[in-house]
């Protein structure tokens, strides 16, 4: 598995779109910093980027590259190789380069500006964190949306879809189910709400650190539990990992099936 | 100059005759700080050398001036009140008390001034207490530097730090209060100056106004209370240059103006409180030069709130700049600095072209509904607090800035 990793990470790492990724981040995070002129204020544009793009890029990078690879894929599965080994190599390759144009590009010139003196530092690594494991999720998404479709239209129209969804509809429909059940006590089910969606759990994490004047404004127990103590963090970390894992397996199990 | 000199001796004598200085120790002959009252004459001065003295219910009926050197502890044992005084023109300077009796039917104080005029209390520190200085229908006193750290849990087994009741003319200055109810609590108290002081860490308010007018208050810093300053049925207040910060809760502000008329709110700043300022009931009232920032909600404007002016006011990276719940507005906002405004300046001259909305929808959803604060900065909230913006249907579409400015104002 680590050899086809290897592959796929230095085969990404010399095409041209990893470049593309990387040099976006990294004029995205010097044009914020030169007009905002304070670490923290560009940390939080940043986070509105990073929560709406990083799963966009992810998603359609995964499904492209998938579909790319393909014959080399059907020319790996004809060796002897563990076909989950190909399959984990791959999306690995995918995802690690994304994190890793995410993570230079941006931290690049945020380091040049000092951000080991700013107070920002913690806030900066977790969006970093968040934005490693969004890319992560939505890799492990697209590749399982690109193995069930071998219609590479399809693939692509379901990949939009799913990124739509999570990042916009899925909020709307969220709000109306708030809003009509106005009259019954709502924390919980926002809490569980929120952990469905990783674009909103990685904006509730980022949520924790920015806005908690904001959020302590609410009167529940539980809201109050969630947000006042560490244990939101915790929890909020482990759902991501879940999110991670869970297309993972299913990627591993769709490829011991799959028919070339 | 023949004159002057048998009158200078005359006025020498008598003054030595009259303003005689008593000593208190633990080896002099007067051992106790009341013993030294009942002896002392008029205007005498008494000195209490340090040493624990175990005293209460220290009755002060004379003009006196009672100096503490090396701050002798006056301990009360948790007995009742230790020191209360009834005559005009008594200093008190320097005392370590502690210990004050906690009682649910008499508010006992450290130090209690009860229809006295003139009076001053200065540099005393005061610890373990129910009340700390309390003033009671007296007028024309100075409470100057004094250092007040209690112990306060609960909000109905505490008292306050300084109070004032049906009092005038009193100067509050270089306080330091703190883990007290109220920091400062003014009641019926008119014509006060309030300055300089630190009131933090405490259970409700760090200052309260109930039924005063007239009152200033300026260069205070309320620091992580229960909610900073609240200012309730009050005429004619002026709050100037203080800084608000840290004030974190479900029911915390760093202001609460509630039936407030007619006050002036200038150079303020306020960091990092849940609600900045909440208004209820509240107009005529001047806002100016004051910084919100990193608020969660700057401004709350709750119902009956009438020509109030906004002008001037930098509104730094609060999650909401203003919360409003109804749909007449009465209020004016002019010339302010919105870190959320994305207009453009195109004629250069410092003001945006384009209005400013401070009153978001999700604003108004957030008010209606609660939980939904969840959905924060989600990008589904952007595009309908864009319409919004666009067309306003549920916000006040009178309530605009038309003078956005571009660049953050200093003054």
């Amino acid at each position: 598995m680590l050899k086809i990793l290897k592959y796929s990470f230095y085969d990404l790492m010399r095409s041209r779109w990893s470049y593309v990724y990387f040099a976006f981040y990294l004029l995205l995070g010097v044009v914020l910093l030169f007009l905002n002129n304070d670490l923290s204020k560009a940390v939080i544009t940043l986070m509105n980027v990073i929560i709406v793009l990083v799963p966009l890029i992810g998603t359609i990078f995964g499904v492209m590259y998938y579909y790319n690879s393909k014959e080399f894929t059907e020319l790996l599965l004809a060796q002897p190789l563990k076909r989950s080994s190909i399959f984990l190599g791959q999306y690995l390759g995918v995802a690690l380069s994304l994190s890793m144009s995410l993570i230079l590009g941006l931290g690049l010139p945020f380091v040049c500006y000092g951000l080991f003196e700013s107070s920002a530092i913690w806030d900066f690594s977790l969006l970093l964190i968040t934005g490693t494991f969004l890319t992560l999720i939505f890799t492990a998404l697209a590749f399982n949306i690109a193995m069930s479709n071998e219609n590479k239209i399809k693939g692509f129209g379901y990949a939009i879809l799913l990124w739509l969804f999570l990042a916009v509809i899925y909020d709307g429909l969220f709000l109306m189910t708030l809003i009509m059940f106005e009259d019954y006590p709502l924390d919980k089910l926002s809490l569980i709400g929120t952990m469905l969606n990783p674009i909103d759990l990685s904006r509730t994490l980022i949520l924790l650190k920015l806005d908690i004047s904001a959020l302590l404004g609410y009167t529940g127990a539980v809201f109050k539990q969630f947000f006042g103590t560490s244990f939101g963090l915790i929890v909020s970390f482990v759902t991501l990992i879940i999110w991670v894992v869970l297309p993972v397996l299913r990627i591993v199990y769709k490829s011991k099936k799959k028919d070339f | 100059m023949k004159n002057i000199i048998p009158f200078l001796i005359v006025v020498f004598m008598t003054s030595s005759t009259i303003a005689q200085t008593i000593n208190v120790c633990k080896t002099c002959p007067i051992s106790t700080l009341k013993g030294a009252i009942n002896q002392a004459k008029d205007f005498d001065t008494i000195i209490v050398k340090k040493g624990s003295y175990k005293e209460h219910n220290i009755l002060i009926n004379k003009p006196l001036t009672i100096i503490g050197k090396g701050y002798p502890v006056i301990d009360g044992e948790l007995k009742g009140e230790i020191i209360t005084i009834t005559a005009n023109n008594v200093t008190v300077d320097g005392l370590f008390i502690i210990n004050v009796g906690t009682s649910y039917t008499e508010d006992y104080a450290a130090v209690r001034v009860r229809r006295s005029k003139n009076f001053v209390i200065q540099n005393l520190v005061l610890e373990k207490l129910f009340f700390g200085i309390y003033i009671e229908k007296s007028r024309d006193g100075k409470i100057f530097h004094n250092k007040i750290i209690g112990d306060a849990v609960e909000e109905y087994n505490s008292g306050n730090g300084i109070q004032l009741w049906y009092s005038k003319n009193i100067e509050i200055e270089h306080n330091f209060v703190q883990h007290v109810r109220d920091g400062i609590y003014l009641e019926f108290s008119d014509f006060c100056t309030i300055k300089n002081n630190v009131s933090s860490l405490n259970v409700r308010y760090g200052l309260h106004f109930m039924f005063s007018n007239d009152d200033i208050y300026q260069d205070n810093t309320f620091d992580n209370n229960g909610a900073g300053v609240a200012v309730m049925f009050s005429k004619r207040i002026k709050m100037h240059n203080n800084i608000f910060k840290k004030n974190w809760g479900t029911a915390s502000y760093g202001m609460l103006l509630k039936e407030i008329n007619d006050a002036e709110i200038i150079g303020n700043s306020f960091e990092d409180n849940t609600i900045g300022i909440n208004i209820e009931g509240s107009n005529r009232i001047i806002y100016k030069h004051n910084n919100f920032s990193n608020n969660g909600w700057a401004i709350k404007i709750k119902g009956a709130c009438y020509t109030n002016t906004f002008t001037k006011n930098n509104f730094l990276y609060n999650s909401f700049d203003i919360a409003y719940n109804s749909k007449v507005n009465d209020n004016t906002f002019d010339k302010n600095y919105w870190s959320n405004y994305t207009g453009y300046d195109l004629d250069k001259d410092g003001t945006g072209d384009v209005p400013y909305r401070p009153v978001k929808l999700f604003s108004y959803i957030v008010n209606r509904t609660p939980e939904t604060i969840i959905l924060l900065r989600s990008m589904f909230i952007d595009i309908i607090d864009f319409s919004e913006k666009v067309s306003p249907v549920f916000t006040p579409d009178n309530l605009l800035d038309n003078e956005p400015q571009i660049k953050k104002m200093t003054w």
